[in-house]
């Protein structure tokens, strides 16, 4: 019996075809589920009795909030593996991750910030959850400015590993900074040992959002990894076969 | 030659490289005075607002005064090949690396900690809040150096490593100005430091462990 390779797909050669028949699926599941969780998020849950119509914008903020944190772990677990392991293919994946976290932080800040107005008043406040989410954008840009200003690819990806591993202690930190200082922004409304405090229309729309935003990212990602694979394989043969059978077209 | 020797003798060389160069030392320590004097002449010279925000102001400059001698930490040995050496050498990176760091705090930091109560005074700090001030800063500035270590050894040789090791470094060093300038406030509206300064030690104790075998890892590609 042959033996299942799982690392078959790591060589770049074999994962970008793969990556390119994955895109459409993605690129389809992200806009089914969008449509579904949009069309919950306005015409099926109800409005909220303390904040009115202007809650709704948590079917935004909160899946572009779960997904800046958690692309974070995933960008500095594929930076580890490339680091650890040397598979050229993990670190074009942190490469690929990165823009999007940092899109995804930046929403969540910009529609946090939407939501605070008509809730606390206040465009922004010095809360620890939006302090950090902040700190987690500082270490997006951080990340890609390392890896731009290193020319030598190996060097730039091993130097992004390091800084993102450091980073990563910063994610818990934003993770449990509502217990650890008590502050005005409302605690965690979606738990798995409590029974969640709204209502389940709510949290339908508001998981399948987030699952939209994570199909999303996966699209995107994926697109983006393709174009970094050919950019720093474009001297294999390889891409060379793609590129001449590309013009016999 | 052991490691605890090889350890004392980088630290004693680094000092001694210091010391022959004064100025290099003072730069930091006058911006530190500089920057904080600066803050009445922005905000007004009010006591009671001065009081208010010198934990933080201090904070954020002891802050800004650690990053800027981070270029010194590796850059000349770097320079002249005696990193290449050290890279080489027998004895295990992350120690010489922790010995460069050591000597690099009481070159940079300490002084810090020493001027900070005179400029705490210039604030109108209670004399309990100027112990709590230089107590958290002593605790503190490690942590600074020793973050700053993996930054440093990250952006060695890079263009605009000045600038892009702020970039990566200043993030990292918010929990310790949240919870230094905290204890400071703590102390002066008199609810008690002691969690702060614990969070500050826990911090300490973590960065101790794991900051100067990450700077030796990012030493190593840098120099590759």
């Amino acid at each position: 019996m042959a033996k299942l390779n799982w690392f078959y797909f790591a060589a770049p050669n074999t994962f970008y075809p793969l990556a390119g028949k994955m895109i459409p699926w993605f690129t389809a599941a992200a806009l089914g589920l969008a449509a579904i969780g949009l069309y919950i998020g306005f015409f099926v849950a109800p409005t909220d009795f303390q904040q009115g119509e202007g809650y709704r914008i948590i079917f935004v903020h909160v899946p572009t909030a779960w997904m800046s944190m958690f692309l974070y772990v995933v960008m500095a677990f594929w930076a580890a593996i490339g680091l650890a392991f040397n598979t050229r293919l993990s670190s074009m994946m942190a490469q690929a991750i990165a823009p999007t976290g940092a899109l995804m932080t930046f929403l969540a800040l910009w529609t946090g910030s939407l939501w605070g107005k008509p809730m606390w008043g206040a465009w922004w406040v010095w809360d620890a959850r939006l302090t950090s989410e902040l700190i987690l954008l500082f270490l997006y840009i951080g990340f890609m400015a390392l890896q731009a200003s290193i020319d030598d690819p190996r060097r730039a990806d091993r130097a992004g590993a390091v800084l993102a591993i450091v980073g990563v202690i910063n994610v818990p930190i934003i993770y449990f900074s509502v217990q650890w200082w008590n502050t005005l922004h409302q605690g965690a409304s979606v738990s798995i040992t409590r029974s969640p405090s709204m209502a389940t229309t709510m949290l339908w729309g508001m998981l399948v959002m987030a699952l939209a935003f994570w199909m999303y990212s996966i699209a995107v990602v994926l697109v983006r990894v393709r174009a970094i694979i050919l950019e720093r394989e474009r001297n294999t043969d390889w891409v060379r076969d793609l590129k001449a059978r590309g013009a016999a077209k | 030659m052991g490691s605890v020797d090889a350890f004392k003798a980088l630290v004693r060389r680094d000092l001694l490289l210091a010391m022959r160069r004064r100025a290099d030392v003072l730069t930091t320590l006058i911006f530190f005075v500089i920057v904080v004097s600066l803050f009445p002449l922005g905000v007004g010279p009010e006591l009671e607002t001065l009081r208010e925000i010198a934990p933080g102001v201090v904070w954020v400059a002891a802050l800004l005064a650690s990053m800027l001698a981070l270029g010194r930490l590796f850059s000349s040995d770097y320079a002249d090949g005696t990193l290449e050496q050290m890279v080489l050498a027998p004895q295990p990176l992350g120690l010489l690396v922790g010995a460069k760091i050591v000597a690099h705090w009481l070159v940079s930091g300490l002084p810090l900690v020493l001027i900070a109560p005179v400029l705490g005074i210039q604030y109108d700090m209670s004399w309990e809040a100027l112990g709590i001030l230089m107590l958290s800063l002593a605790i503190g500035t490690p942590v600074l150096g020793l973050i700053g270590a993996v930054g440093a050894a990250l952006t060695l040789g890079l263009r605009g490593g000045g600038v892009l090791v702020s970039l990566l470094v200043l993030p990292l060093y918010i929990p310790v100005l949240i919870f230094g300038a905290g204890a400071v406030d703590a102390a002066a509206t008199g609810t008690g430091a002691g969690a702060h300064l614990s969070l500050l030690g826990a911090f300490l104790a973590v960065s101790l462990f794991f900051a100067p075998w990450a700077a030796a890892l990012g030493l190593r590609i840098s120099l590759e």
